[in-house]
């Protein structure tokens, strides 16, 4: 397609995240690689565990990486970087969380929790004008502005989220990392704050990285998704492709688990279940290839050449 | 069909006593659960649905209480219990309840053997090896591998969707008629979801078990469902079989549900999403709760309270619109096509290729 002319506004490549001591290392993320094109919804998908989350936090230099880059605008952003750098980058990429019960401080007003990253930022606004950003703010995600003074028990799920939104929206952020956003809301909140995640893209041009496990919220919000298994991801391509032509066995599991509102094609399906054992990687080892264009797969020689057959049917 | 019922709710009303004000949370509920069947209650956080099943098991909070009503199980009306005493001969035994989050429903200081062998002890008095051969055959019941090693293992040393299946076989310890399912996989990844809803069905047929899933997404219950209850501001609105609830909606606010599944979402619209919020309870609800947030409300929405309307014998739903008075009211285009969503999804992005 015409990705080739597209802006890439984030490169990530050979990502890595270790945890744990030197000398009892966990690997969480290996080799991971992706771009994400300006005023795209990217999504990455997979299991608790799998390390979605961590290559989020790794983009927004909450955690810190143990190999390979990541790209901001052409700039590197992980490991050190200068101080001016780092500042701009606090800026532009912002992070939505997932638990909008535990994400926001108790103690502190709307208000406070609103214009905190501004403090940091904008040190010379005054207080008219940062309280007039922070009613702004407010009203874009549909609160009241009145609701500044109020602290965070006052207010519902679905409220608290779009607090947390607007939280990252008053930075004025070109990226948004946005960690399961929905998945502690109610189905018909859901549908509330996913409206709002997408008519805000529509005004600014943000770009996201939307992070989650429920690949049938994915489907209706992201233009590209990758799936990850295990710190390693292991398809990717444009949402609508993968959906009618998943390849790996891992994707095509996770696709057979989506609950669906039909219930006599429900009772009767047939769930699949990703085994691990099934490559056999022992001689013929994988490589992150790209099958079709713009669908990406970890796979050896043999499954791409299985792929490519059932691609071709 | 004649089925047996194993629990009648009679016009059962709830109250809670907060801040000084009355809450009325369930308004006046009239159902029966058959004996094996599988019934899936769904609705919003703060619709009752958890408080309404609370009633069968006595774990009311202290500031509720039931204001009128029965509830008939096996010849005794729950609804009259008073004393722990009188609770503890159903709970477990007859009754059992698996909760939300296997995070915090397991004792992380005991062993997963000594929780299950807790529960053996009090209801069955099985004890010394005969309570641990028991505790290991229910780990190999609900799927756990190796049941002999995972007897000995703390809660931390199992993942979520392996410590729900714990809180599955403790809940299945003392062979239970019913249990109650709430929420029982919203804190576990879809995979994983798939496997333990299976896995509660799988029990249900060994043990002729009835069960009761509380849930507040429609989307999951299609499979596991035999009849569907929608519950509204502290009220069923709508109750039918699974296909009929899914197929010929009725009730506005079940529309309003399905539509807002991201599942039938098209891309670049709006997913829909119901407006407003639900009725404060505290104030008296005059009408249709859902009157307010309905699109298709009429007048008498927010007079009257609607009766139920029969559609068919298993089949019923509380809106006037099905009155013969009452003009004619399409459900929303989407939802009409939800039979063979998954295949229509399919070949409509096949044909975008």
């Amino acid at each position: 397609m015409q990705n080739e002319t597209r802006e890439k506004l984030l490169q990530v490549k050979n990502l890595e995240v270790t945890f744990g001591s030197k000398r009892k290392p966990f690997v969480a993320v290996k080799g991971v690689s992706f771009d994400i094109y300006k005023g795209e919804t990217f999504g990455l998908v997979g299991e608790s565990g799998s390390g979605k989350t961590t290559i989020g936090r790794a983009i927004i230099r909450i955690n810190p990486t143990s190999a390979g880059e990541v790209i901001f605008k052409g700039e590197k952003i992980n490991g050190k970087i200068p101080h001016e750098l780092d500042k701009r980058v606090t800026q532009q990429i912002q992070m939505i969380f997932q638990d909008p019960m535990a994400s926001l401080n108790e103690r502190a007003k709307v208000d406070y929790i609103v214009s905190e990253g501004l403090m940091n930022v904008q040190k010379h606004l005054t207080k008219e004008e940062r309280e007039a950003k922070v009613s702004k703010a407010l009203s874009d995600v549909g609160l009241l502005p009145e609701f500044a003074s109020r602290f965070p028990h006052e207010f519902s799920g679905g409220q608290r989220q779009r607090i947390g939104i607007a939280r990252s929206l008053i930075m004025e952020p070109e990226f948004i990392i946005a960690d399961e956003p929905i998945s502690a809301l109610d189905v018909s909140i859901r549908a509330q704050v996913l409206n709002l995640l997408s008519s805000l893209q529509k005004e600014r041009g943000l770009t996201y990285l939307f992070i989650a496990h429920d690949l049938s919220v994915m489907r209706f919000i992201t233009d590209r998704i990758a799936v990850i298994h295990k710190g390693v991801i292991v398809e990717l391509a444009e949402t609508e492709k993968l959906f009618a032509h998943p390849l790996h066995p891992y994707t095509r599991a996770l696709l057979s688990a989506i609950p669906m509102p039909d219930p006599i094609s429900e009772k009767q399906k047939v769930l699949e279940v990703y085994d691990p054992t099934c490559h056999d990687y022992s001689v013929d080892k994988p490589q992150w290839s790209e099958i079709e264009e713009g669908h990406f797969i970890m796979a050896n020689e043999k499954e791409l050449a299985e792929y490519r057959d059932r691609l071709k049917n | 069909m004649e089925q047996e019922v194993i629990l009648s709710v009679k016009d059962l009303n709830v109250k809670f006593s907060l801040r000084g004000q009355v809450l009325h949370a369930i308004r006046g509920i009239s159902l029966d659960i058959y004996k094996g069947e599988s019934l899936a209650i769904v609705g919003e956080s703060g619709s009752g649905k958890s408080v309404f099943t609370k009633n069968f098991i006595g774990l009311l909070d202290k500031n509720g209480w039931v204001d009128s009503g029965e509830i008939w199980y096996n010849g005794m009306d729950l609804a009259k219990f008073k004393t722990e005493k009188e609770w503890t001969k159903i709970r477990g035994k007859e009754v059992a309840m698996v909760m939300q989050d296997p995070m915090t429903s397991l004792n992380p200081l005991k062993t997963i053997g000594w929780q299950i062998e807790e529960a053996l002890k009090l209801h069955q008095g099985l004890t010394g090896e005969a309570a641990k051969q028991r505790a290991i055959e229910i780990i190999d019941d609900v799927g756990i591998p190796e049941p002999e090693r995972r007897y000995k293992q703390y809660p931390h040393e199992f993942s979520g969707g392996m410590r729900q299946r714990v809180v599955i076989a403790i809940a299945m310890a003392c062979n239970p008629k019913i249990l109650i399912c709430d929420e029982p996989t919203t804190a576990l990844d879809v995979t994983i979801q798939a496997q333990i809803l299976n896995l509660i069905r799988e029990l249900q047929k060994k043990y002729q078990l009835t069960t009761i899933y509380i849930t507040h997404d429609l989307g999951v219950v299609a499979n596991v469902a035999d009849r569907i209850a929608v519950m509204y501001a502290g009220d069923i609105v709508e109750i039918g079989t699974c296909n009929e609830v899914f197929y010929a909606p009725q009730h506005p606010y079940t529309w309003a549900l399905l539509s807002s599944l991201p599942q039938l979402g098209i891309k670049g619209e709006d997913l829909y999403s119901i407006k407003g919020t639900p009725p404060n309870l505290f104030n008296k609800v005059r009408g249709d709760a859902f009157a307010p947030r309905n699109p298709h409300a009429l007048k008498i929405d927010f007079l009257h309270r609607p009766p139920y309307f029969e559609v068919s014998p298993t089949h019923k739903a509380r809106t006037w619109l099905l009155d013969p008075r009452s003009p004619k009211v399409e459900p929303p285009e989407h939802i009409k096509n939800i039979r063979n969503i998954r295949a229509n999804m399919d070949q409509k992005e096949g044909g975008a290729q």
